[in-house]
Order: C-alpha cells, then structure tokens, then sequence
C-alpha cells in the first residue's frame, strides 16, 4: 500500500469518516450565521453613528472601527478565551467564535454602512428634513432603505470574508469545520492533504456563490445606472 | 407668519446673508431674485431650519425656531420644493406623498390616500400613482414634488428655483400648477425664481437680493419696469435681455 499524501486509501478513510467534516461544517454554518447577524447589527448601529451630528457617538464608532481594523482577530479570539476567564467570564467556544468574529466584522459592516450612506445624495435627507422627519425617521425612512441596494454587493464581501475567518476557531479547538478537519487528519494517520483539500472544497463551495452574485449584482447596478463604481474600498483582511 | 430678524449666516469666513430683517405675512405671495451666489437658497434654507443662522432669530408663526423646537416647527408650518424635485427613489408617487402624512401627521391610510389623488388631480397626474419617479419627465417629477408638499396642508410653501433644472418646454406646466396655487388666500409662498411673467402675475412683492443682502424690493410691476437701484437694474437687464 502506498504512503504517499495523495494514496487512495486516505481519500477512502475520508470518506468513511465524513460525518465529522458534515458536523465540523454546520458549526462553521452556525457560528458564521451568529456572527454575521451580530456584524450587521453592530455595523448599521455604528455606521449611523458614524454619520450622525454627535460628536461622541461619531468618536465611539470611529474608535471601535480603528481598533477592530488594526488589531488582528486571532488576538481579540486569544483574549476572549484566555484572558476574558480571569476576570470570571468564561464561555464557550461555540459562543467565542460567533461574539470574535461577530464583533471584528462589526467594524468593517460599519465601515460599508457609512460609505453607503455617504453616497445617497444629500438632498433626499434635506427633503426628508424639510418635511419635518427627526434624523433617526430620515434615516430608516428614506436613506437606508436607497442604502440596502448599494451595500449588498460589498455586505456580501463581508460574509465571504467571515466564513473563512471563522476558521480561526480552529486554534482554540473550536470544532468548526477547520478544526475538526485538522485533528481528524492528525489523529487518522497524518492524512492531512485531503483533509485539507476536501475542506478547502467545502469553504469555497460556500463562498465562491456569494462572491460571484456580489460581483453580478454590482454589475447589474451599474448597468442601470444605480452606482457608477464601486463603494470606496474597505480595506480587507 | 415668517419673521427674520438680524439674520446672519457664514459659511466658514464667507458672509452669506448679512443682516437680514424680513416679515412675510399670512397669505403674501413673495419673490425673491437675485445673482447666482448671492445667498437666496442660503436664506430660503434659514426659514425651515435647513441652516441655522449664526447670529439672528427666525420665528414661523409667532413662535421663534431653535434647536429644540425646529423640528416639530417646521414640521406643522413649512413645505419646501427643491430645485433637484428630490423625489424619494425607491417609493412610488403615491408613497411619496403619503409619507409624511401618515407617518408624520398620523393620518389613516385611506385618509391620505384620498388626499394624495386630491393633489394629484391639482397638477394633473392622477394617473402616474403608481410610478416610479425615475420614470418621469423631469417637469413631471417637480409636479409630484409640488403635490407631496401641498399633502402635508402646511400654510407656508417655500421654492428654490422649482423650474431652473427644467427643460425649456417643461417650464410652463410647473408654473401653471404654481399660479394655481397661488390664487389659495391663505396659502403664504416664498418662491425663488428668475421666472419673471410668474412673478409678475402671481408676486405681491419681489426682493432682489445681492451680495448676501436686500438692495431693493416692491411691487413686481415697479422693481422690474422701473429699479431705483444701479445694482438691480444691471441684474435685470442681464435676465431680461
Ligand atoms: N453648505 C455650504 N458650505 C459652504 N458654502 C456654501 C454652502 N452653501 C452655500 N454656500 C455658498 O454661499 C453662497 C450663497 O449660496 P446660495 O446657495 O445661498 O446662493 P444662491 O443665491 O441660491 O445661488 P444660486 O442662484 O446659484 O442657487 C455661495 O457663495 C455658495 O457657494
Ligand atoms: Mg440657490
């Protein structure tokens, strides 16, 4: 029988043992899901805030933003896990992975949110304004609902990049797709190439549909004359 | 109805309305002229809490705006129609005018349904509904902007040059629904326009505004046939030619 990292019997072993990567796959699902609902939540809060006449709710989102863009995620991940338990807050993993990755995407939501509401004209804040509409109505009447269209594409960015960073869960034995791919492979006679093959199928399966209906749409917008490029670009990590 | 006193604006070192003192009573038709620069929207956007004055008080209807109130006051006194219609993209005619209606006036649905085909009929577009905006002419939008600022019923109307993003043969219709409504005895309008037949048939009085002041104003039979003023006799004979 062959040893090489490629020999048929580790793919058949895979096989066999898929159900781990099927579980390791919905908890990457799951957490991804938790994460993206409390990226989007903190970002539409924080990107008003950002676009709002106060000074300290535009200090606290340009704050939170510049810290979660400059600090890398497997830290603020680190820190929950370790450092969050002496002060008495202990959770688990599962919960870990959906508040890091929820929280740092946060920041970048926020970032897409503001761009998308910089670009509605101001005159359609002033009519809602002349009408007699307070800055929260104009906001949730008027200028978010023209946002939504705008930011799909780059929202949609934005959920690419949080599934593959959930993967950083794997370093805190998160059970996510990553991890249990890395421990099945090396538990099960170091099969790591297809373990990591196989997996790396999984997340673009996931992502590369949403990344290309981001790409489609924001073509079509263009097309009909809805944006004329692209929202200023949010830098990525 | 609309009172300014001592109103002064600056845009950074720029001095854009300089010592304004105005009284537009209830009902009075007014115009205002003036060189592009010279501050006209500037003053228009004071009168409904669009720019706060620097220095200055501005009272709707007896009570004076500040930062508390400007909401709530401009919202049961002033409509405004803007140059660029602004329209509401993503909402249907109709919803564009029962808006604020309902969600701000707290009108029933049907109420203000009734009331939204009531200004529709007034420009003549009942049958655009349940268009888009994208959809229309541009002399059509501004119609349907004239209709959502009448839904609201407020007894000010303000305008910054409703018809100066029109195509030429698209002037007319707007001004005619705008003639219409100025024949309302209540209805008190501030309209910014270099339209002169408009000004002359539908203005009591017309300011001419230069340089972030009044230099003249009068019946607009007198201020267009014979200024008094260097300065608004060189501005009309540019305009009038
Ligand atoms: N938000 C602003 N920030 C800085 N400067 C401004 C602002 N709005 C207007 N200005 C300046 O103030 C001056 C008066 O502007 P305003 O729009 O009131 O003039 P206007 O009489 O309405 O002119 P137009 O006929 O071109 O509409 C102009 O010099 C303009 O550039
Ligand atoms: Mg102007």
């Amino acid at each position: 029988m062959s040893n090489g990292p490629f020999a048929l019997w580790r793919w058949a072993r895979l096989f066999n043992d898929r159900g781990v990567f099927a579980e390791g796959l919905l908890t990457t699902l799951l957490v991804s899901a938790l994460a993206l609902s409390m990226a989007l939540i903190i970002g539409v809060v924080l990107g008003l805030c950002s676009t709002s006449r106060n000074r300290i709710l535009k200090t606290v989102a340009r704050v939170y933003v510049e810290f979660f863009q400059n600090t890398p995620l497997v830290i603020q991940v680190f820190f929950i896990y370790n450092a969050l338990p002496m002060i008495g807050v202990r959770w688990d993993v599962f919960t870990i992975g959906a508040v890091g990755v929820g929280v740092y995407h946060g920041a970048y939501v926020a970032e897409v949110v503001r761009a998308g509401i910089h670009s509605i004209p101001p005159g359609q804040s002033e009519a809602s304004r002349a009408q007699g509409f307070t800055h929260l109505q104009t906001m949730w009447y008027v200028v978010l609902p023209q946002t939504i269209q705008i930011i799909l594409p780059p929202l949609t960015n934005q959920a690419v990049n949080l599934i593959k960073n959930t993967s950083v869960l794997a370093i805190i034995a998160g059970g996510d797709l990553m991890y249990r791919a890395d421990s099945w492979a090396s538990n099960g006679a170091l099969s790591y190439a297809p373990a990591y093959i196989v997996t790396g199928l999984l997340y673009f399966i996931l992502c590369f549909p949403l990344a290309t209906w981001a790409r489609r749409y924001e073509e079509r917008l263009k097309s009909r004359d809805i944006i004329h490029e692209p929202l200023e670009e949010v830098v990525e990590c | 109805m609309i009172k300014l006193a001592d109103v002064e604006k600056y845009f950074g070192s720029l001095h854009v309305l300089k010592n304004i003192n105005l009284t537009v009573a209830e009902g009075e038709k007014l115009v205002i002229i003036g060189p592009s620069g010279s501050g006209k929207s500037t003053l228009i956007r004071c009168i409904n809490a669009l720019e706060e004055p620097n220095s200055g008080q501005v009272m709707l209807n007896n009570e004076l705006l500040n930062k508390q109130n400007k909401t709530r006051l401009v919202r049961v006194n002033c409509a405004m129609v803007f140059q660029q219609f602004n329209l509401y993209p993503h909402m249907t005619v109709l919803k564009n005018i029962t808006l604020a209606p309902i969600k701000l006036q707290k009108k029933s649905r049907e109420e203000a349904r009734v009331l939204a085909y009531k200004y529709l009929d007034l420009v003549g577009l009942r049958e655009k509904a349940n268009a888009y905006p994208s959809t229309l002419s541009g002399g059509q939008q501004q119609r349907i902007a004239i209709a959502r600022a009448l839904a609201t019923q407020q007894k000010i109307l303000l305008f910054d040059e409703p018809t100066s993003a029109l195509d030429p043969e698209m002037v007319q219709e707007v001004l005619d629904v705008m003639i219409k409504l100025s024949s309302e005895k209540n209805t008190t309008m501030v309209v910014v326009t270099h339209e002169m037949g408009f000004a002359r048939q539908v203005a009591d009085r017309v300011i001419f505004m230069d340089d972030g002041a009044f230099v003249e104003q009068g019946e607009p039979d007198a201020l267009f046939d014979n200024p008094q003023n260097e300065r608004t006799k060189s501005f009309l004979s540019k305009i009038l030619r």
